[in-house]
């Protein structure tokens, strides 16, 4: 090998980078209207990352992500109808910087259906954690997702909505707007009532449960525990799966 | 050398907007960084890796530095240095616990970009000669990637390895000796 072909033969060496190595290190981000105002949406290839409502976006994503932030030509496939229809409908998350319990809650509470809600106290039996109440409230404050991951939906067992990543009355708002019935909720658990049983099925539901807005008010019946429910006769219900320890 | 001025595009990009500096520095460095990583590591998965860690660690550190300190960066020669840094940590991972599928020889990963005639050409020349720089001591395949590969300023690889100027330029001359014997030998 001669000096000039070995010089040549190692300049000849220089490559390209695939044209998608960028957005295995940057995320996108695009705004798009949301039900509670204008949203910046931060994602990678792997998913939706991040929802944030108001300002201060790209600095709270830097520090929660340590990720550069790129803008992005379009939403990614799926945003839009989720955020208009309150639904997952097949969108693709990218939860990597949450905890395993963190994960766990999240996927559990991306079940609860538009319209309905579920207490605190659920969500930890759900993810096997039945006294974890608190920490499931800070999972969900931290929610990177909202919305998407409808962390609204997990409301306090007294009726009253509780906090919210972007505020009690957002909360509140969406819920209503979704047709929660809050003032029913709130006189149901004034008469200590947090479940409501069918004595045409002979099942028992958490109130917001699709299955109890059906009950017609002859047959309907309260109970404030799932142990006096069992105890009268009546199964839980298998869409909303009210089996948990009772509210305290 | 274009950092020597005050106008670097990157750094002023930088200091404007972090994030569009950021894309700034990805454009203008990303070849540079790539084909470095490739003919460090000699496999195209691990050049991406390397890449991709590189960039992210190099936005970590610009989003915690003062603006004084980014006022005074020479992009290029500081994200080299961050390269280096990642892949001498990654050899010396490899080192203590090889990854028990990693093969013998490096791996021809397809280019979908490559034409067929562009692929039978570096096949002939290319392919054996990046073989050959695996067969380097570390420091001298790295010096002689560094000044032959992407064509930097020996003043500039002695920053980015931290070595003295002489130091690089017998690196580099007994890197391309041993290359040559190699190549002869075959």
């Amino acid at each position: 090998m001669t000096e000039d072909s070995l010089i040549a033969g190692l300049a000849a060496l220089a490559a390209e980078p695939p044209d998608g190595l960028l957005d295995r290190i940057a995320a996108r981000w695009v705004s798009v209207p949301g039900p509670i105002g204008e949203l910046s949406v931060a994602f990678t290839e792997q998913g939706v990352a991040y929802v944030h409502a108001g300002d201060g976006f790209a600095r709270a994503h830097r520090e929660r992500f340590g990720r550069p932030l790129l803008p992005a030509a379009r939403p990614p496939a799926g945003l839009l109808p989720a955020l208009r229809t309150g639904k997952p409908s097949g969108l693709r998350l990218d939860l990597r910087g949450a905890s395993d319990f963190q994960r766990d809650v999240l996927e559990v509470v991306r079940t609860i259906p538009r319209g309905e809600v579920r207490p605190y106290a659920w969500v930890a039996a759900r993810v096997g954690r039945p006294r974890a109440v608190r920490a499931v409230g800070t999972a969900l404050g931290h929610n990177p997702v909202p919305l998407l991951i409808p962390c609204h939906r997990v409301t306090r067992s007294d009726g009253v909505p509780g906090d919210y990543v972007f505020g009690a009355a957002a909360k509140e708002g969406l819920l209503l707007a979704e047709g929660v019935d809050l003032d029913r909720l709130r006189r149901l658990a004034g008469e200590r009532v947090f479940y409501l049983a069918s004595d045409t099925t002979g099942v028992v539901c958490f109130p917001t449960c699709h299955n109890a807005r059906r009950i017609t008010p002859a047959h309907r019946h309260g109970f404030r525990s799932l142990a006096q429910a069992r105890a009268a006769g009546y199964r839980p219900c298998r869409t909303c799966r009210p089996a948990q320890p009772d509210p305290v | 050398m274009s950092h020597s001025d005050c106008a670097d595009p990157v750094r002023k990009a930088l200091l404007d907007d972090l994030d569009e500096g950021f894309a700034e520095l990805y454009a203008a460095h990303r070849s540079l960084v790539f084909s470095t990583a490739l003919r460090l590591s000699g496999r195209r998965p691990d050049a991406e890796d390397l890449t991709a860690e590189t960039f992210l660690r190099a936005y970590r550190a610009l989003a915690g530095y003062e603006r004084d300190r980014v006022a005074q960066l020479q992009p290029r020669a500081w994200v080299m240095t961050i390269l280096m840094n990642v892949w001498r940590n990654c050899v010396r991972t490899r080192a203590r616990k090889p990854p028990p599928d990693l093969p013998g020889e490096p791996v021809e990963v397809v280019d979908p970009h490559e034409g067929v005639e562009e692929a039978a050409v570096r096949r002939e020349t290319g392919d054996e000669l990046a073989g050959l720089l695996a067969l380097l001591p570390e420091e001298q395949r790295a010096a002689v990637v560094l000044r032959h590969v992407v064509d930097l300023p020996v003043s500039e690889i002695a920053t980015v390895l931290k070595i003295p100027q002489g130091t690089v330029k017998s690196h580099v001359s007994r890197g391309l000796k041993r290359l040559r014997a190699l190549g002869g030998a075959r």
